[in-house]
């Protein structure tokens, strides 16, 4: 919507209006993932309801395969600490550090979702065979989908952190300051996730 | 956290469309977001009350005459829907919210300008489609709670299309709530404490909890119901080994906060109101701020007393049974608050001030028969009865609607400029006050001796009584007519209202009307006492 004409009226109109306050997109930010953890609470407590009430059909209890997901677990509390390193990296402003770290970050998370399919083509059920399939398929497929999410942002502002023209400095960490936190969430959504489904 | 100036939010402004045309663009003005909420929530009004006005005709007569058994069941469903969802919802905290909020804190718009007509933007649509549904194969039919099997064994298209509305409502509803929040916690003012609020503010910061709490479950939980429809799972179908009162537990655990979400608001709004007109301090301000907290912490543990006739085992009736009388302590409180606010004041018997008071008179009788219903055994008499559609219209209609009149009547002048019509108000009154009794009082009987609701027949017994009832309907649709001819007239050849026609103290009276696209054309006034009547005379010398 606005043109280069009217970017100039802006910062004409700044020296005017000259008020500044505090920056609390971070502030939004952590309310809408309280907002999102409450959909996955919902899930959970589904989930947790039909184990206690609704007893499964003979045939239909399955002894889940540990190795993928313990990987996947592992993937995602490393990439947490490698999306760390990049933030750490580009406010010393080494922003070629930062980007590769962001690009190993989206890499790992590629990784898991990668191993979330590869477990998905082996697992004895399908969605619809019965309750617990669905619910299965429902939660990871649902924390799937925030992985893919938060991949495709990692991208965009591992593009963004580029020398020339990038917009992420250390001077505007906030797109890196945001994205981690949200991939921070999904992880710790992937632990209670792990916990629930595979080891209870 | 950094500091840092924000460029777009305050001077984006002065690129927007001027004149007629901002109402129909991408604005980012809190004001005219406010106004598009109001008058696109009012539109719905008028097609839901249509909705209404035929329920009512059908059931004049005991058969179903006037239309098909399925044509009731989706008029009664896309009427529950577009009131809730399109009308009080958005109005109460999207309009009101919106305009009132900025001004209240001392800022110069909302938090995030942009998401906030991101969700405004999301509701023409979503209702759009949500009443063209009724033209694709027939719209929904399974109520405004949509509980499975029904949802899943009727005709699929119209269902799926409800659940996308209500799913892109909710994300509405929930942008508008973190919005709400950071707006009341991070915009204030300098110097601004907490505490000298008006109690708008911290009805607003409730009821945004409350949203950002619950309404996600809701979101997960239609998106399961429409895997159920789509894809032939099974979370609530029991044939496939699904459990249907999982749904209702999910659903209530949004619903029932939702009714606090259309209530808490006007509890807000009528706390600015009285003060202003009965010319006296809001009594009790810090009991009314622990109150509406105490209503949201409550409101989330409340949600089982929908269902004691779900098989809900003994334990949980009596816990929800006591944690729902529970809720009648802050609420008694809120209403003694508002009356002791009245005692003794300078009443000025005016259209909002009657609203008001409608409402008051009103929602005690609603919230007397909310405690009747928490108690387990008459609600199990009574449960799916004409009483419960009392019972709920008693709240959102002579409670919410009442006081989204009586706010439309209070800001009409900062809006426009101009007054409304005050005998046309009066007249709008006494015929809603008169015909919403008429309509809905006659129900709590209907209920009691065992007519169910959402049914197009009815026992012959019951026929006079609910000619009753459609001639308080009749009547309520009448009463649109003044209030309509009323605003339309105003707006262009009302009366000037100067700038603060009340002579009211809170912030948003203290710039011009119409207020400038800034709020204020210097920096925001700190209003440390929003109600203190009686000592302005003092204030001036």
């Amino acid at each position: 919507m606005t043109t280069l004409d009217s970017s100039k009226e802006i910062q004409k109109n700044n020296s005017e209006v000259n008020e500044t306050h505090e920056d609390f997109r971070m502030f939004g930010l952590v309310t809408f993932l309280i907002a999102d953890g409450m959909t996955f609470a919902g899930f959970f407590a589904a989930y947790l309801t039909y184990k206690a009430v609704n007893p499964l059909p003979d045939g239909a209890i399955y002894e889940l395969e540990l190795p993928i997901p313990t990987l996947n677990t592992i993937l995602l509390l490393v990439s947490s600490a490698t999306f760390h390193k990049a933030g750490k990296a580009l406010l010393k402003d080494k922003n070629s550090d930062s980007q590769k770290w962001l690009f190993f970050t989206a890499f790992l998370g590629l990784i898991f979702l990668i191993c979330q399919l590869f477990e998905y083509f082996h697992l004895p059920f399908g969605l619809t065979d019965n309750l617990f399939a669905s619910t299965f398929y429902a939660l990871t497929g649902f924390h799937g989908l925030h992985v893919t999410l938060g991949t495709l942002m990692i991208l965009i502002i591992a593009w963004q952190s580029r020398i020339n023209g990038g917009r992420l400095t250390s001077q505007n960490m906030f797109p890196l300051e945001a994205v981690e936190l949200y991939w921070h969430f999904v992880d710790g959504i992937w632990v209670i996730l792990f916990i629930i489904l595979y080891l209870l | 956290m950094t500091i840092s100036i924000d460029p777009q939010k305050t001077n984006n402004e002065s690129l927007q469309p001027k004149g007629w045309f901002r109402y129909f663009s991408f604005s980012l003005d809190h004001k005219v977001i406010g106004i598009q909420y109001l008058v696109c929530g009012f539109l719905f009004y008028l097609i839901g009350g249509t909705l209404a006005s035929a329920i009512r005709i059908e059931l004049t007569s005991p058969m179903s005459d006037f239309m098909p058994r399925d044509v009731y069941n989706q008029v009664l469903t896309l009427h529950g829907t577009i009131m809730i969802f399109l009308w009080i919802v958005p109005v109460v905290n999207g309009a009101f919210g919106n305009y009132l909020i900025p001004f209240y804190v001392g800022a110069r718009d909302m938090a995030f300008p942009r998401l906030n007509a991101v969700a405004f933007w999301l509701i023409p649509p979503s209702g759009l489609m949500l009443v063209a549904s009724y033209f694709v194969d027939g719209a929904a039919q399974a109520g405004w709670t949509a509980y499975p099997p029904l949802s899943i064994t009727t005709p699929q298209s119209g269902q799926i299309i409800w659940i996308l509305s209500v799913l892109l409502l909710g994300g509405s509803s929930i942008f508008g709530g973190i919005n709400f929040i950071a707006t009341i916690i991070k915009l204030r003012r300098p110097g601004l404490k907490l505490m000298q609020l008006p109690m708008y503010c911290w009805a607003m910061l409730g009821t945004s909890l409350l949203v950002v709490l619950s309404t996600p479950v809701l979101a997960g939980t239609l998106i399961l119901l429409s895997f159920d429809i789509i894809a032939n799972t099974g979370f609530f179908n029991p044939v496939l080994g699904g459990n249907v009162v999982v749904y209702q537990h999910l659903f209530w655990f949004y619903s029932h906060p939702a009714v606090y979400i259309m209530v808490l608001p006007a509890f807000g709004l009528v706390s600015e109101i009285l003060p202003v007109h009965a010319r006296k301090p809001l009594f009790g301000y810090t009991t009314m701020v622990f109150s509406i907290m105490g209503i949201v912490v409550l409101g989330l543990v409340v949600w089982a007393h929908h269902m004691f006739t779900s098989g809900t085992p003994p334990w949980m009736r009596l816990f929800f049974t006591i944690a729902t009388a529970f809720i009648a302590v802050p609420t008694g409180i809120k209403f003694f608050n508002w009356v002791a606010t009245l005692w003794g004041g300078k009443i000025s018997i005016n259209s909002a001030m009657l609203f008001s008071c409608g409402f008051i008179i009103n929602f005690v009788f609603g919230g007397i028969t909310g405690v009747a219903l928490a108690q387990v055994p008459f609600d199990i008499h009574v449960h799916d009865t004409y009483f419960v559609v009392a019972h709920f219209h008693y709240i959102v209609y002579g409670g919410t609607v009442f006081i989204i009149f009586s706010s439309i009547y209070h800001w009409f002048p900062k809006v426009t400029g101009k007054m409304l019509n005050e005998k046309l108000g009066i007249l709008h009154f006494i015929i809603t006050f008169i015909g919403f009794n008429l309509c809905f009082a006659p129900q709590h009987w209907l209920g009691l001796n065992g007519m169910p609701r959402r049914v197009a027949e009815y026992d012959p017994q019951f026929q006079f009584v609910n000619q009753i009832s459609s001639l308080g309907a009749l009547l309520m649709a009448i009463s649109t007519i003044p209030f309509l001819i009323n605003v339309l007239l105003s707006v262009r050849n009302g009366k000037d209202a100067g700038d603060n026609p009340w002579n009211a103290l809170t912030p948003e009276w203290l710039t011009s009307s119409p207020p400038p696209v800034e709020n204020w054309e210097g920096e925001a006034p700190l209003v440390e006492e929003p109600y203190g009547y009686g000592k302005e005379i003092s204030e001036q010398k």
